[in-house]
């Protein structure tokens, strides 16, 4: 399907009333305005770079913000995260298990932990931000207690031979090299299916339906409590994989990585469209709010602006990006 | 009970599509409805008259299998439906079209009307093509326009009712029953669903059209069943009622009851005078007074403009013009803070949302509107002076409940709405608004409601009644004012009053203004 291809977020008929749009102008137009200040930003060398810095925590967005258009809210991927990295290398510790098998184990452990939250989600009925709030302490609470709180330095020969594949690699005239890691290309396919599940088949619109009105989709016989199970289980089986990607990236397997992002992740998710009341988001939107941070968050300091204002400049992003979609709104009503 | 005809000159076909037979439901010891019967045959347009509570509701759950009933039989189709089969009801292609419409404001016209036939399909993949082919249409059948790729948030709401009646449509049902749809539409959005349903009803589908407005009933329904209490007092072809004979089987009565008004003491001061009050898209040109002790009735059709006008006085949706007099001085009610200094309440309409605080006890509730006359030094809170308040109050009212601990959720309808009446009470009010005081409330605890409010007129409290019961207006008010499309247009002594005189004025409402 052609919309497929080329991404609906940046050809949208619509661009400035709707969310995902203000939000593709926003990050191109920040983009650009760095890429003024600073062209070492818009080089190819740095693209690779901040396509690297975007794989983790854009593998954990998708999920979250399969969770927003649900109509959910998740703060527990970063713990689900760490735990599935942390228990698989702790698994795979003297063995010589292959990358996939990692990245398999990784998913279900994740996957696992999700169900936990779907269960008391959907299952029981309890509001989400609290579960999850609860299951990001109590997983990494897990974490620390039951599977160790030391580095894990000598990861499997596998790991590290899938960390040093690279798709492209470019020597700058600096002498300094840049490469494009092949686990970049796990992100896209993850990508590419998140929006096929969400655009093109049925159950990715009945999410969509669930998360703008809970009562229209009970009463139309949709299965509310199935799809949020499925919704929370897929969030952690991509926190996992995100997990495992983590460790593959830095070569260590840190169990204090990951957690303390969440917030990070869930604005990245919030600039890209998503609405925390539920029914709106789009995995293009997405990739690109993660874009606009790491972008925030690395391009500053290229700027030679204090890191601390890293954290003024997305806050100041996340208001821009989901106040001025709310702003255009009431203007064009108050017009009409 | 007479006997159920069909309209045959508008019924193309014979087929019965829908037969209730003897439905009895019952909630505890509360008998909702007894014996209930009708067929709806396919093109009839049938509607469910009376008022509220009067079991319309419940009818409506029990044929699409969101309900269970106690006895009788729904077939559907001529399949005999089991209780409780909500979904078998909508495979058999009977569609309820709710007054919320409970449709995805985040998705878009197309999706919204492909919605529920996919769901039912059971599809996988989304189709988008075939969606917009099949929504295409179904439009096209309707004769109608409207944008697919709008996001249904940004819709009217009369384009909305169309997505709903479109989607019913495109899972290809044949009996639509559309509750209460015209409350929310403007008069000639009212006249393009008319038109639409006419259409369809030559196509073969079936309506189930409840309303209580008279008008709108007689221009679109076939055939008519009343309700009242739970029971059909009258039913047959639209030919055979005239508006007074449907508001008598409506509401039971022709004349007022017995008069509850006590009349007023001619020494009683005019408290509250209101002087070509407006407010845009409101009401117009609004003059009346309210004396010292007076309870004044505001009727009308719904969307007339009472609300407002209520609202205004209350200070939450202030007026644009116009001169309001409490006691012979001007004022301006410009907030809620200023209509409470000047000691007027409100009674609002929803008691759900708008009044109480379900979870908390009674004690809390009562005390909640005044809490700053418990407040002692350093806002220190006089929890004990509340509660004996509290425990006063509670015996005045007769509020059943075991103390004033009790959540205010676990009390029935009427015991709620006197904890409503106690809170303001507690306050002495000068005048109460209050929009549908007994509406949901059985008829014991009406009574005891309308002594308490005969209780405060005597204490020389204002009123102004904003009721749908007319008989009820009419034996608890001293005056009677009618409203229409925003501005007052008659005026009754209540004593003197002809309640089905009335009911025919105000269903001519929009036409005399």
């Amino acid at each position: 399907m052609s919309t497929l291809v080329v991404p609906r977020c940046l050809v949208s008929r619509r661009l400035l009333s709707s969310t995902d749009g203000v939000a593709a102008l926003t990050a191109v137009a920040l983009f650009l305005a760095l890429g003024i200040a600073n062209p070492q930003i818009l080089s190819v060398a740095n693209l690779f770079d901040l396509a690297r810095n975007c794989l983790v925590n854009g593998v954990m967005a998708l999920g979250v913000v399969l969770v927003l258009i649900a109509g959910g809210i998740d703060v527990s991927f970063t713990a689900i995260a760490a735990f599935a990295m942390y228990g698989t290398l702790k698994l795979a510790l003297g063995t010589d298990m292959s990358m996939l098998a990692m990245l398999v184990i990784g998913s279900a452990i994740g996957g696992a932990l999700g169900l936990v939250n779907g269960v008391l989600i959907a299952g029981l009925e309890l509001p989400t931000f609290i579960v999850t709030l609860g299951t990001l302490s109590l997983f990494r609470g897990a974490l620390l207690t039951l599977l160790g709180t030391t580095y894990i330095v000598n990861i499997p020969p596998s790991m590290v031979a899938f960390g040093n594949t690279l798709l492209f690699q470019i020597r700058a005239t600096t002498g300094v090299t840049y490469s494009l890691p092949a686990s970049f290309l796990i992100l896209v396919g993850a990508a590419i299916l998140m929006a096929v599940l969400l655009r093109a088949t049925v159950w990715g619109r009945k999410v969509y339906a669930l998360g703008g009105s809970e009562l229209a989709a009970q009463r139309l016989g949709i299965s509310v409590v199935r799809i949020k199970l499925a919704v929370y289980v897929l969030a952690g089986t991509l926190a996992g994989l995100a997990g495992v990607l983590h460790a593959a990236e830095v070569r260590t397997a840190n169990p204090f990585d990951i957690v303390g992002t969440e917030l990070n992740v869930i604005a990245a998710v919030v600039l890209g469209g998503a609405r925390v009341s539920g029914g709106y988001g789009t995995v293009c939107g997405t990739l690109l709010g993660v874009a606009l941070v790491t972008v925030i968050n690395t391009s500053l300091l290229l700027l030679g602006v204090p890191s601390y204002w890293n954290k003024v400049a997305v806050g100041l992003l996340i208001l821009l990006g989901t106040g001025l979609p709310i702003l255009v709104e009431s203007w064009q009503s108050r017009r009409r | 009970m007479s006997a159920v005809t069909p309209a045959a000159s508008s019924a193309p076909a014979d087929e019965v599509v829908l037969e209730v037979v003897h439905v009895s439901k019952s909630f505890g010891a509360n008998r909702v409805l007894n014996d209930v019967s009708l067929t709806l045959r396919r093109g009839e347009v049938r509607c469910l008259a009376g008022e509220n509570g009067s079991g319309k509701s419940t009818l409506i759950k029990i044929v699409s299998g969101v309900l269970g009933r106690d006895g009788g039989e729904v077939r559907l189709l001529g399949e005999s439906l089991a209780a409780d089969a909500a979904q078998r009801a909508i495979d058999l292609g009977l569609c309820v079209i709710y007054q919320d419409l409970v449709l995805f404001p985040n998705l878009t016209v197309l999706e919204n009307i492909a919605f529920l036939r996919t769901v039912r399909a059971g599809e996988r993949v989304a189709h988008w093509q075939a969606w917009r082919a099949v929504v295409e249409r179904t439009i096209a059948r309707m004769g109608v326009t409207i944008d697919l790729d709008v996001r249904v948030e940004k819709l009217t709401v009369a384009q909305k009712q169309l997505v709903a009646i479109a989607r019913a449509l495109a899972a290809n049902a044949r009996i639509i029953v559309m509750d209460e749809p015209t409350t929310a539409l403007a008069h000639d959005d009212v006249q393009r669903l008319f038109t639409l349903v006419r259409a369809l009803r030559t196509d073969g589908v079936s309506f189930i059209f409840v309303s209580h407005k008279l008008e709108e009933i007689f221009e679109i329904c076939d055939t008519i069943t009343v309700f009242r209490d739970g029971v059909v007092t009258a039913s047959g072809p639209a030919e055979a009622f005239d508006p007074r004979h449907l508001a008598q089987a409506m509401t039971g009565r022709l004349l007022a009851e017995e008069r509850l008004a006590h009349p007023l003491a001619a020494m009683a001061r005019t408290f509250l005078s209101v002087r070509g009050l407006r407010r845009r898209r409101a009401f117009d040109d609004i003059s009346f007074d309210i004396r010292e002790g007076e309870i004044v009735a505001l009727v009308g059709l719904r969307g007339s403009g009472q609300r407002e006008l209520s609202l205004a006085l209350f200070g939450m949706a202030p007026a644009d013009a116009g001169e309001i007099r409490i006691l012979g001085e001007t004022v301006r009610l410009d907030s809620v803070e200023t209509a409470l200094a000047r000691g007027i309440a409100l009674l609002p309409e929803d008691r759900l949302s708008e009044g109480l605080f379900f979870e908390r006890s009674i004690g809390d509730n009562i005390g909640a509107a005044n809490l700053a006359s418990y407040q002692r030094a350093l806002g220190w809170l006089d929890l004990r002076a509340q509660a004996r308040a509290a425990r006063g109050i509670m015996q005045d009212l007769r509020i059943r409940a075991a103390n004033i601990g009790v959540p205010v959720q676990r009390l029935s309808g009427g015991n709620q709405q006197r904890v409503v009446l106690a809170r303001w009470i507690e306050r002495s009010p000068r005048m109460i608004i209050l929009n549908g005081p007994t509406v949901g409330i059985d008829i014991g605890s009406k009574r005891e409601i309308h002594e308490l409010l005969l209780q405060l007129s005597r204490r020389g409290t204002a009123m102004l009644l904003l009721a749908d019961d007319l008989p009820e207006v009419a034996a608890l008010s001293h005056r009677v004012l009618v409203m229409a499309a925003g501005r007052l247009v008659a005026e009754h002594d209540a004593a003197t009053l002809n309640v089905a005189a009335l009911a025919a004025e105000i269903a001519a409402g929009v036409g005399a203004a």
